[in-house]
């Protein structure tokens, strides 16, 4: 996976894809900012692994382009797709439950691009910075409660 | 003492007005269609006893569904008219019969289409059809697609499953006549890849100029390459207005209730919003009492519903 780390001519670049990205829409530009000096840009290839279940996990992915896919490997099964996140959304949120570890795997299905923000400095920035911490935390509950409900409708197999 | 039997497990029916709602029903079966001007009462009359009609061409769709083509038959001479959203009881003698929505162009009266899952003993001796074998048909029976309603709307439509085959005549309607409509999104969701139906028309209307067709599967293995996920998750990716958007639903019940959600959540207003019921269609005239749904019967005053006319029944638990 190529990862840049942020130029000063790409700041703006940056800038400007935190305040078009759903996720990030709702936070204030102060922290924002905070969180683009954590950021690096990143492209995946089909294929490619973003996480592997058990790995720590040291980044937070928010995608720009592209489809990943999150999956687990069943032995003497084969793998399971459990579920594809596309632009404007996220990947990961093990890097802010310990014991930081990913559980799932995550595959580029497309080329991905996005940007990966540092845990460990976003870990420390919400620590240092409650209001940060609670905007962020409040953005990624409504995508863990939007994803937990799709998850029970996909467990009631409604289709069988 | 008051003889009473029940259905829906809700509500409880007296026999005694049984003989006014036959004939409430049979007048409301016989002239449904005149809500559509263009079609006059004699064009619209139902069969109410089989007609024998003969199958065209048996076509298989995916492991568990099928397509039947059959000749249709003439009601009292002319040709047989059905509307996207209605149903024919399909009925093999000797077996039973069964609802079944339409799911082929209602503008061509050359062929009657109907798409099945193979479920049930009826269906699934329905799936052993041969081209030529001869079959049981009344109808059409109940509600239509609010279609003339949707003109100048973006239509979006939600399917899950087999959902998709009531929809299908939706579809061919706003592409013959799509300088009527706005935007046409088509949100399908099957249970995995070897489930998705008419996968090959699904790609065709993904190039129709201001169509978006957004598919998903409940489960995958790595070999596929398409969204995974349940239908919901469709609507984040969506392109319609919804101050002008007509929605219209059909599959399970549970997936309707979090699709109507997704719709609220976008602002779509109530009654600019359809959903077609399933339940248990015996008498296809409202009479038998089996598909009750509130005050309503799903064969005579659906199955498609105005969904703020059946809102404070939407949550009712069946016991």
């Amino acid at each position: 996976m190529i990862e840049q780390g942020v130029q000063a001519s790409t700041e703006q670049g940056i800038l400007e894809l935190f305040s078009s990205h759903a996720f990030l829409r709702g936070l204030s530009e102060q922290h924002r900012l905070m969180l683009a000096s954590t950021a690096r840009h990143f492209q995946a290839v089909p294929g490619e692994h973003l996480l592997r279940e058990g790995d720590e996990a040291r980044s937070f992915y928010l995608i720009q382009t592209g489809r990943a896919a999150i999956q687990i490997h069943r032995p003497g099964l084969g793998t399971v797709r459990l579920q594809t996140i596309g632009p404007g959304e996220i990947i990961g949120w093990s890097w802010i439950v310990p014991p930081y570890r990913w559980q799932f795997d995550a595959v580029a299905v497309t080329t991905v691009t996005g940007l990966a923000l540092d845990a460990a400095s976003l870990r420390e920035k919400c620590t240092q910075d409650h209001e940060l911490g609670y905007q962020l935390l409040k953005e990624l509950l409504t995508v863990v409660s939007g994803r937990l409900s799709a998850t029970r409708l996909q467990v009631l197999d409604l289709y069988k | 003492m008051n003889c009473c039997f029940s259905v829906g497990h809700e509500f409880i029916v007296p026999v005694g007005i049984l003989a006014r709602r036959y004939r409430a029903a049979r007048t409301k079966v016989m002239t449904q269609a005149l809500t559509t001007p263009e079609l006059s009462q004699a064009d619209v009359q139902p069969l109410l006893t089989p007609a024998f009609v003969r199958v065209r061409e048996f076509v298989r769709e995916t492991h568990d569904i099928f397509t039947l083509k059959i000749e249709p038959p003439k009601v009292n001479g002319k040709p047989f008219l059905i509307r996207p959203g209605q149903f024919n009881m399909l009925y093999l003698f000797g077996i039973g019969e069964v609802p079944i929505s339409l799911s082929g162009d209602a503008e061509d009266p050359s062929v009657i289409v109907h798409t099945v899952r193979a479920v049930g003993s009826v269906t699934n001796a329905l799936s052993r059809l041969q081209p030529g074998d001869m079959i049981g048909l009344r109808g059409p029976f109940g509600s239509n697609w609010p279609l003339a309603e949707a003109r100048g709307h973006d239509v979006v439509l939600v399917s899950g499953g087999i959902g998709l085959m009531p929809l299908r005549p939706v579809v061919y309607h706003l592409l013959k006549h799509r300088k009527d409509f706005g935007r046409i999104v088509l949100l399908q969701g099957v249970r995995t890849p070897r489930d998705l139906l008419y996968p090959l028309e699904m790609e065709a209307w993904s190039h129709e100029p201001d169509v978006q067709v957004l598919v998903t599967v409940d489960a995958a293995d790595a070999t596929w390459t398409g969204r995974v996920g349940v239908v919901t998750t469709l609507f984040k990716d969506a392109v319609f207005a919804p101050a002008r958007t007509m929605g219209m639903m059909c599959g399970p019940e549970v997936m309707m209730r979090f699709a109507q959600r997704e719709f609220e959540k976008r602002g779509v207003p109530e009654d600019q919003l359809y959903v077609s019921l399933e339940r248990n269609m015996q008498c296809a005239i409202g009479m038998c009492g089996h598909c009750q749904f509130g005050p309503s019967f799903v064969c005579l005053d659906g199955p498609v519903f105005r969904f703020d006319r059946i809102r404070r029944f939407w949550e009712v638990r069946e016991a």
